[in-house]
């Protein structure tokens, strides 16, 4: 080092500038963060659009058009030859929509005589009108001969065209409500008979081949107690796995073989236990086809993989000092995992589980093929009566024609979306809140 | 005596041995001798023999005593004649059940008629609805059946309540200072833990067993090199019974929709999610991650029947209009088209793929990202030349993954990817999928035995394969590189 001398030093110091392509360098920097930043506004642009569109499609759905119409409960129609004492089904039977349309009738002011007119008004009231009056009756009998307000449905297209979603400027022949009906529709509007309320039925109202009496309620039950089946099987069996594959098992080739196979499990398409379901449950076991328990089942065995995978990092983040503490202290094995680990880890085994059930909720492909695309009118009583789910009545519903149905549909897409945000919204506070870093 | 009660009585002995085990053990404890295990061990311990072995013994006894009582039904109906009026024996028996169960719900002191003609209205009343081919000799061997019926559950009740006394008192009567009982409860607790574990191989197991049977016999009636190599689908609807007209079932039209689409999106969601996954964690400040990164995940929260709709409702309409628009008249793209499944199939991905790759870019050590920087590399540089070649194998892993995601989608492809099994190399042309068709196969009314409803378990079990395959190697990938770089 020291025969160099200083002179070549000081020039080694101070080279030339060469040109080593630093500007087509940094401007290759430049292009690819740009690219970076292109790749996620694609993702999160198109999460945009699409929430989006589904919220402009579906918000109309939460309102509903109804018609408020003084009902004369006449007796003459409901049961003309009374013997309504004797035979409960002439309360049944009776011809409710007759008592709406003369209520109309009367309301817009026309002769009941006028043929032509009074055929005009066909499909203005929803055909609803006939269940929404019997209950009433059938509930209260009393009711008959007196004359009270009822808020009767419009039908689907005039909900629509109330709502403004109907071109008026198409030319009357190839659109679904007659100039005729406008001009009574706006007269209803004027007087306040014609309104637009909050959609109840959306949430309580079976299945319905007319949109405006179909609802998610049977959907909602279904759900529910899908959810509530895989949380009580889910929770204690993945919780057991876990503790078992965790803390006790040794290191064997019986124990890969479940790991393997449970990491397997989670990455098997969801359709997969769909057939399962069918062939060991409904045709081996023979448990009833489209019943909430079965789908319950299946979603059980999808969800159980997430569980496990969940509940085992929980578990090996509590730090092996505690382990030695309580063992010293003189607990059994046993002992150290239920009343040291799983309190500590149950934060963690918390937020799996719950976006296992998220995932669980928004699953449609297994409950398609056990049977759960029924048309179902009533509240499933049971897990073991037909019902359907939530994305299941939303895929049902986008195979419908009718405009009403994609409005509902939509309407049934947010509802869904806000169900699992919430559930979401919760894992992340949970985790936010309780995790602890050791 | 009904199965619930006898649960019941069951769990009421095992509370109660519970509190009886319990007391007798701090009872015994009089400070002489130090307890080898607390005293509510001692109880559990009771509980635990008073209530498992009577529960196993009346689940073995209730399917015992029904495979019995199919046995009897079957063997005291008539010889069985050419003309007969029901069309198997499994029918025979499985009417006389359901006509016994049916006779349940009548009244005890009901006179029964002979004829099942004058039993029906009695019945109906009930709300018991009966096949209309239940014959009139059946009403008697369905009374039989279910004297018989009666007579097992007492016997199984009776045997089940003696044995979980008994059990009961065993346990009783082993409590002692210096008796293990903790030790007892904590390995029947291994078991059970254990049993939990096994449910992962179980399920797998079902998995196989119950698809290749069905598989089995679908290659009964179509062999397997027809279903592998046929280059035509269509099953045809066999209406129940008539068995004559027989489908094609060539495979290849729908695997190759099904990787056509795969590949499409995985056009859209590898470059894409990589490329996000790399600016999260080598360019964007911790304050950008925050917000971006839940976002992402929340577009893997999105179910996929609503990207399924999104794509049939919005943007399968939108590309055919505007394709219509560009050539100045008929659209190019379908409204259901290869390229609108795989796009919007991709966008699904995106998140898949990013997070998957995020955890493989971020275990990359630190010292070759530092080494490459110090060497003056810039850093797009060093992602380009060391970080994604150090990460290759896992970003291969990650993206098999991510592929057997996409072959095993089903609602965005059952509702924009259409249903017509073409054969077509353009993309914006429908082609149908693998799960598409056993979605189509097995919903609506078929018979169950028929070669159009099992194709579907031959389709299923192609796909579990598949996906299988890609997993094991993906997860081996995965977890090898891992390995590498810990």
């Amino acid at each position: 080092m020291t025969d160099i001398p200083l002179d070549t030093m000081v020039r080694a110091a101070a080279p030339a500038r060469r040109d080593i392509g630093l500007k087509a360098r940094y401007a290759a920097e430049r292009r690819f963060r740009i690219y970076g930043v292109l790749a996620i506004s694609v993702g999160l642009a198109f999460l945009a659009i699409m929430l989006i569109t589904i919220v402009s499609k579906g918000y109309t759905a939460f309102w509903q058009t109804t018609v408020t119409l003084p009902i004369n409960f006449d007796e003459k129609i409901i049961d003309p030859s009374n013997k309504r004492a004797t035979d409960p089904d002439v309360l049944i039977k009776a011809n409710y929509p007759k008592l709406a349309d003369k209520a109309l009738m009367a309301k817009l002011g026309i002769d009941p005589s006028n043929k032509p007119m009074a055929l005009k008004l066909k499909g203005f009231l929803s055909e609803g009108a006939r269940v929404q009056l019997r209950d009433i009756v059938v509930a209260d009998p009393s009711v008959i001969g007196t004359t009270r307000n009822v808020d009767i449905l419009a039908a689907a297209n005039l909900d629509s065209a109330f709502k403004g979603q109907i071109d008026l400027n198409v030319e009357e022949a190839r659109r679904k409500v007659s100039d005729q009906q406008i001009a009574w529709m706006n007269q209803l509007k004027a007087d306040g008979t014609m309104a637009e309320h909050f959609n109840k039925g959306l949430f309580t109202y079976g299945a319905s081949s007319r949109p405006e009496t179909s609802g998610m309620g049977v959907a909602i039950i279904g759900s529910f107690y899908m959810m509530v089946i895989v949380l009580l099987l889910a929770l204690p069996i993945g919780v057991a796995a876990s503790i078992y594959l965790e803390e006790f098992a040794k290191k064997n080739r019986f124990t890969d073989l479940i790991e393997v196979n449970i990491n397997n499990l989670a990455a098997v398409p969801s359709i997969v236990f769909g057939l399962l379901g069918l062939a060991v449950f409904i045709n081996f076991l023979g448990m009833p086809r489209s019943a909430a328990f079965v789908g319950g089942l299946v979603l059980t065995l999808m969800t159980l993989p997430t569980i496990i995978i969940a509940t085992r990092a929980a578990l090996a983040a509590v730090p092996p000092s505690i382990r030695s503490a309580a063992l010293g202290l003189g607990a059994s094995k046993m002992q150290m995992v239920f009343q040291h680990i799983l309190p500590l880890a149950a934060p963690g085994i918390l937020t799996g589980t719950i976006i296992g059930l998220a995932r669980a909720l928004g699953e449609t492909a297994p409950l398609l093929l056990i049977g759960m695309v029924a048309f179902v009118a009533d509240y499933p009583k049971t897990p073991f009566d037909p019902a359907t789910a939530l994305p299941v009545q939303i895929y049902m519903w986008a195979n419908e024609a009718e405009r009403a149905f994609v409005e509902r549909m939509s309407g049934a897409i947010i509802i869904l979306l806000v169900f699992l945000m919430a559930m979401n919204i919760t894992a992340i506070v949970l985790r936010r809140r309780f995790e602890r870093r050791w | 005596m009904s199965s619930m009660l006898v649960l019941a009585i069951v769990a009421a002995i095992g509370v109660v041995a519970f509190f009886i085990g319990r007391q007798r053990a701090v009872a015994q404890d009089n400070g002489s001798v130090k307890p080898h295990s607390r005293a509510h061990y001692h109880g559990w311990w009771a509980f635990l023999l008073a209530v498992l072995p009577a529960l196993l013994l009346l689940a073995v006894w209730n399917i015992g005593s029904s495979v019995y009582l199919e046995r009897h039904i079957h063997a005291a109906l008539p010889e069985r004649t050419a003309d007969s009026a029901v069309a198997s024996e499994a029918l025979d028996v499985s009417l006389v059940k359901s006509l016994a169960r049916g006779l349940r719900q009548l009244d005890a002191n009901t006179q029964l008629p002979a004829s099942f003609a004058e039993l029906q209205p009695l019945l109906a009343a009930k709300g018991v609805a009966l096949a209309t081919d239940t014959q009139d000799y059946m009403i008697p061997i369905a009374v039989e059946a279910n004297a018989v019926q009666d007579r097992l559950g007492l016997i199984g009740a009776v045997v089940t309540l003696v044995l979980s006394i008994a059990g009961a008192f065993y346990a009783l009567r082993q409590v002692a200072p210096r008796a293990r009982a903790r030790n007892n409860v904590e390995r029947l607790m291994l078991w059970g833990l254990l049993a939990a574990s096994t449910i992962a191989i179980l399920t797998t197991v079902g998995i196989v067993l119950s698809m290749l049977f069905q598989t089995i016999q679908f290659f009964d009636s179509v062999s397997p090199a027809s279903f592998f190599f046929g280059t035509v689908w269509d099953p045809r609807f066999a209406a129940a019974g008539s068995g004559g007209s027989q489908g094609q079932f060539g495979l290849i039209p729908l695997l190759s929709g099904t990787l056509y689409i795969a590949f499409v999106a995985l056009l859209v969601a590898v470059p894409v999610g990589l490329m996000s996954a790399v600016y999260m964690a080598e360019y964007a400040s911790p304050k950008v991650r925050s917000v971006v990164k839940p976002a992402l995940e929340l577009l893997a929260g999105i179910p996929t029947i609503v990207y399924g709709i999104f794509a049939v409702v919005t943007l399968g309409p939108f590309l055919r209009d505007l394709s219509a628009v560009l050539t100045g008249g008929s659209p190019f793209i379908q409204g259901q088209s290869i390229f609108t499944a795989g796009l919007v199939m991709g966008v699904m991905l995106i998140p898949v793929v990013s997070s998957l790759s995020d955890d493989i870019i971020t275990a990359v050590p630190r010292a070759m990202r530092d080494g490459s920087l110090g060497l003056g590399a810039t850093r797009s540089e060093t992602i380009k030349r060391v970080i994604l070649p150090a990460a290759l194998p896992g970003i291969v892993g990650a993206i098999l993954l991510t592929a057997s995601r996409a072959i095993g989608e089903t609602m965005i492809v059952v509702l924009a990817a259409g249903v017509a099994a073409n054969l077509t190399a353009n993309p914006f042309e429908a082609m149908t999928t693998i799960t598409v068709k056993i979605v189509n196969q097995l919903t609506g009314d078929l018979e169950f035995n028929s070669p159009q409803t099992l194709v579907a378990f031959a389709l299923g079990i192609t796909l579990f394969a598949l996906t299988l395959v890609m997993n094991i190697v993906a997860l081996y990938i995965v977890r090898k590189y891992r390995e590498q770089y810990e």
